[in-house]
């Protein structure tokens, strides 16, 4: 049995994304998984397999039920909020690969443009270190990344100029995509560099958007990918990664935090790749803030350590630069909901359809949220 | 404001924090200090730990100043700082907390312009909350 290449994702679908939808999160899950399953021309009936994350709300009787699935051999739910997002689809791949399954359905679905914050929540106690973190005022995941930021800034001489690159990119890229939230919001440096503080160094456009939205894509065998309506996006290699003495966001009680999940995803990533980081052609990595594209950046190789600040200099993040990134607008400026929209944008690059299309693209990365235990997947047509 | 959900690896902290001592678990068998305590050494797997006294003296590691959306007793404190204080004899523990312009002040109580990564710091706390402080070595 072999991984590479033996799965594709042949069927994505999503619902509209906005500050505020009208639906509940469960019925945005069943219209996304409806749509990911037409477009891929597969009955409900056929799907044997779901995976999503542990945050979400809607689990697998209620959502198999609702839309018709047929009897599931195989489920699972991947912790670490956005960390979990690419993993949804590397287990779907492993059980098909090895047989426990032939149809599978990844999916996310969330509001958390009109639901609540978890960090607002001081019931429900989160993880054991927030008792060394919490009643400090260090309260929310931006607060937590900001600490790792001002010590990259400082180590390595990145700037907010570099951190705006990230975010001019992913807006760029929303401007043309009318599914984006910012779609008709172009962003300007004046704008960003005036922009309010939300946990300094970090401003309000180094965090992504607050979205209600649902995603979903169907993954199934080579042999039947063939079958599909759409060109495959091969699962080439996937990963996940927890390093050792890892402490999830706020990694501060190692001997580098600032050598995330991300180094350990990606040494496995390309062990089992036939391709190399010079080899991708556009790259979907998770953006909840413009630091983790940096570091991220580094982590996957595209550039030494230190280095990914200065990566992002020369249009290198834009279509035609070295590295395109999140293409239909990334969690900054497309949607937030977890990740998963940097799924389907990868699978729509290689099927040639994006509204921000790279020529010729064959090969992309994308990658879960750096920072906490995370997840990537290579994609290739 | 918040106040610390203890676990039972965590408690012996606090304990000594609200007397004004800066001890962290260590290892009884091999020595190695850890942070956040757990139940066993990941060193040398021993389940015999000890809770080491430290000289409270650090360098500031990163800081950040946080504005609203906040939590209300927190966001009416905005702007604050919260600093990451690497440990004179443990360079691996690094403990978050906030720096303040003399023991018991406020978390706003020091211009956040006056903090520098590698500043040195010291260890005192606020004996109205419990909780741990750190002051800057030359003000």
């Amino acid at each position: 049995m072999t991984f590479k290449d033996a799965t594709a994702i042949v069927g994505i679908g999503q619902t509209p994304f906005a500050k505020h939808l009208p639906e509940d999160e469960r019925t945005l899950a069943c219209r996304a998984v409806l749509a990911a399953l037409d477009d891929a021309g597969i009955a409900p009936g056929e799907v044997d397999a779901l995976a999503s994350y542990t945050m979400e709300e809607t689990d697998e009787v209620e959502l198999a039920k609702a839309v018709g699935l047929g009897d599931l051999t195989f489920f699972s739910k991947v912790g670490y909020g956005g960390g979990g997002s690419c993993a949804t689809v590397a287990h779907l791949a492993a059980a098909i690969a090895s047989g426990q399954a032939t149809v599978g359905v990844a999916w996310r679905s969330r509001k958390r443009g009109s639901g609540p914050r978890p960090w607002k929540n001081t019931d429900a106690q989160l993880p054991t270190p927030a008792q060394w973190t919490r009643p400090y005022g260090l309260l929310r995941p931006v607060d937590e990344i900001a600490m790792l930021a001002r010590r990259y800034m400082h180590e390595y001489g990145a700037t907010r100029d570099h951190l705006f690159n990230v975010a001019l990119a992913c807006r760029n890229r929303a401007n043309q995509n009318p599914s984006a939230i910012m779609y008709d919001r172009p962003l300007t440096r004046e704008m960003y560099m005036t922009s309010r503080w939300i946990s300094e160094p970090l401003c309000l456009f180094d965090n992504c958007l607050e979205t209600d939205g649902a995603l979903a894509c169907v993954i199934v065998s080579r042999e039947r990918a063939r079958d599909c309506r759409h060109t495959p996006a091969y699962v080439h290699s996937a990963a996940q990664g927890l390093p050792a003495q890892h402490h999830g966001m706020v990694n501060y009680w190692t001997d580098d935090p600032l050598t995330g999940p991300a180094w350990t995803a990606a040494r496995h990533l390309w062990k089992h790749a036939d391709l190399t980081p010079q080899d991708v052609d556009v790259a979907q990595i998770y953006d909840a803030f413009t630091p983790l594209i940096p570091l991220s950046l580094e982590g996957y190789g595209f550039c030494g350590r230190g280095e990914g600040g200065a990566f992002t200099e020369g249009g290198a993040l834009e279509i035609g630069g070295r590295l395109p990134l999140n293409t239909g607008g990334g969690g900054l400026s497309e949607a937030y909901v977890h990740g998963f929209n940097l799924i389907n944008e990868g699978v729509k690059q290689l099927r040639g359809t994006s509204t921000a299309q790279v020529p010729g693209a064959a090969t992309c990365l994308v990658t879960a949220g750096e920072g906490v235990p995370t997840s990537a997947l290579l994609l290739r047509s | 404001m918040l106040t610390p959900v203890t676990d039972p690896d965590g408690a012996p902290f606090w304990q000594y924090a609200a007397q004004g001592e800066l001890r962290v678990q260590a290892c009884a068998d091999c020595g190695e200090p850890r942070f956040p305590p757990r139940p066993c050494c990941p060193h040398c797997q021993s389940f015999e730990t000890e809770w080491r006294a430290l000289s409270g003296q650090g360098r500031i590691w990163s800081y950040v100043v946080p504005h609203p959306p906040l939590l209300p007793d927190y966001a009416a404190l905005a702007p604050y700082n919260v600093v990451i204080v690497e440990l004179a004899e443990a360079s691996r523990i690094r403990l978050v907390g906030n720096l303040v312009s003399e023991p018991g002040a406020p978390v706003n109580s020091l211009d956040p312009h006056r903090i520098r990564i590698g500043a040195k710091v010291r260890f005192t706390y606020d004996e109205a909350t419990g909780l741990p402080q750190w002051v800057l070595e030359r003000p």
